[in-house]
């Protein structure tokens, strides 16, 4: 599902829809410089600066199952609203539950991205996995 | 809410003494101006004089002045009109150009033409230098803007002209005395028309283009100075109109229209836009990790800084949600995804993306720059506390 350049799902004018405007404007999860990212133990990142996408994936992880997530992203307003959502998402699943989230999942979860945006959702889903890895390498 | 626009290099409000020049040439005074009967001549006699008040502007003569659609279609007319009857052969510009301008010469590349593309160092200017060491014996034409849209850094158009010049004078006697006139010299000069000296006398160009849109003159309308003895076929076929130039009838409102903003035309306006200028950017570079792009030795109405950690496109949303328009060199925010040529080219492309472009005009205030900044640290401290960088 994905939504024109200039209309919502609903035909509101706004780029992107209502569900990415409140993710974007209001980010659940960040990591804040008050958090101690050593209270966490997986940490996933993925992008590249010269793309002007960065995301940085912290989760606590207790018997597989993801408890806390917190995030940090560079990038436009639907790489930041796919991180908060997905951070929602993600949160009390287990871990392989969390591993098979797809970037079509977080755009529809999103009410849709416009066509040249989805990239930025590809990016949460790989971040996660990412996180998912380290925490499964440590754990080994 | 309140819209604070700071984009004024993107288009400008119409001025409403340009609104109310222009008002009798709609329901009024209507007429074709091509047709035999008095009140049609009333129109013709409009566009005419709106030709020479245009003339008298650019310090050309009357018959040098073509009605265009505005600046799209000026640099088009400029390209391709002049170059209509060579099948090959070398044309210099720079890689900062307008579209407008860079989307002509690529076509013209891929008809058989070697376009030499000049690249600016940090401060965003082209030396004279670099020009004069790309002329050839087979270029035609020097297409320069003459103010940059992005980032309002000024060319040295006149240097440049004399380089050109000098260059033709030493080709007189190996060339074909039929090229006498090339290369020709071109400038888009719709973002400097308000600001800069526009005398083409002065300048010494062969080619001009101003835009009505950029001048608190209507969206559609625009001007190219063609230098007399200069050969230009027109693009658009099917009238007489302008000199056989461009056909169509002509858009006597909005011609009407940007004479009268040319007119209007102050230095009021340039020491106004200066002085808040220096105030926005000593303001703004007291912020942490701030850059402004491009040499400060700018148009008065220009700011293009980037911002540490953020990408454009967010920061403008976060703005826009506050009424602020601002406009960006994000690749974010293209539908190229591709971030600004001219910032990755005085630059790189990590500055690109988080840049910003914060255009001011005629109708700012410091009042409302004021609470520009408010906001923008606002947004910038909720961007940066979630960035990953």
């Amino acid at each position: 599902m994905t939504t024109n350049d200039v209309m919502d799902l609903k035909g509101e004018g706004w780029l992107y829809s209502s569900i990415v405007e409140d993710h974007f404007f209001a980010p659940r999860n960040v990591m804040k410089d008050t958090l101690d990212p050593k209270d966490y133990n997986a940490y996933g990142e993925v992008g590249a600066r010269a793309c002007g996408d960065i995301m940085k994936i912290w989760l606590k992880i207790e018997n597989d199952k993801i408890v806390d997530f917190k995030w940090k992203t560079f990038g436009c307003a639907s790489a930041i609203a796919s991180t908060s959502i997905l951070s929602e998402m993600a949160t009390g699943m287990n871990v392989d539950d969390a591993y098979n989230i797809s970037a079509s999942d977080i755009v529809e979860a999103l009410g849709g991205l416009p066509k040249r945006k989805i990239h930025c959702s590809i990016l949460g889903d790989q971040g996660l996995r990412s996180a998912i890895d380290n925490y499964r390498t440590t754990k080994s | 809410m309140k819209r604070i626009y700071l984009d004024y290099a993107s288009t400008t409000p119409v001025d409403k003494r340009v609104f109310e020049a222009m008002k009798p040439y709609f329901s009024d005074d209507f007429e074709n101006a091509s047709a035999l009967y008095s009140g049609a001549q009333k129109t013709k006699q409009a566009i005419e004089n709106s030709r020479a008040a245009t003339a008298k502007f650019l310090n050309c003569s009357s018959d040098e002045v073509v009605f265009t659609s505005g600046g799209t279609e000026s640099d088009n007319l400029a390209i391709f009109g002049s170059l209509k009857t060579f099948k090959k052969g070398h044309i210099i510009t720079t890689i900062i150009e307008h579209p407008a301008v860079l989307e002509p010469l690529k076509e013209l590349e891929k008809r058989g033409f070697d376009v030499t593309y000049l690249k600016p160092g940090k401060s965003g200017i082209i030396t004279v230098k670099q020009v004069k060491d790309a002329l050839r014996s087979d270029t035609l034409l020097v297409s320069i803007m003459y103010a940059n849209n992005e980032i309002g850094t000024i060319q040295p158009i006149k240097e440049i002209s004399k380089v050109i010049r000098n260059f033709k004078n030493s080709q007189l006697a190996i060339r074909n005395s039929q090229l006498d006139i090339y290369p020709l010299f071109h400038t888009d000069a719709c973002q400097a028309t308000g600001y800069l000296n526009m005398n083409v006398v002065d300048l010494g160009v062969d080619l001009l283009t101003l835009n009505g849109s950029k001048i608190y003159a209507p969206k559609g309308v625009g001007v190219l100075f063609i230098k007399q003895g200069i050969k230009i076929s027109p693009l658009m076929l099917g009238g007489e109109q302008e000199m056989g130039l461009r056909a169509g009838t002509e858009n006597v409102s909005s011609i009407v229209g940007l004479s009268k903003a040319l007119s209007i035309i102050s230095k009021k306006d340039y020491i106004h836009e200066k002085k808040l200028q220096d105030y926005l950017i000593s303001k703004l570079l007291k912020i942490n990790n701030i850059r402004l792009n491009g040499s400060i030795k700018r148009l008065p109405n220009n700011i293009n800084i980037s911002v540490e950690g953020i990408e454009g496109e967010s920061l403008v949303l976060y703005l826009d949600r506050k009424g602020i328009e601002i406009a960006t060199g994000s690749a974010c925010s293209s539908k190229s995804l591709e971030p600004s040529r001219i910032i990755t080219a005085i630059s790189n492309e990590e500055i690109a993306h988080s840049s910003l472009r914060i255009t001011i005009g005629r109708f700012t205030t410091r009042a409302e720059l004021d609470i520009f900044l408010k906001e923008f640290k606002d947004s910038v401290y909720k961007l940066r506390e979630m960035s990953a960088l």
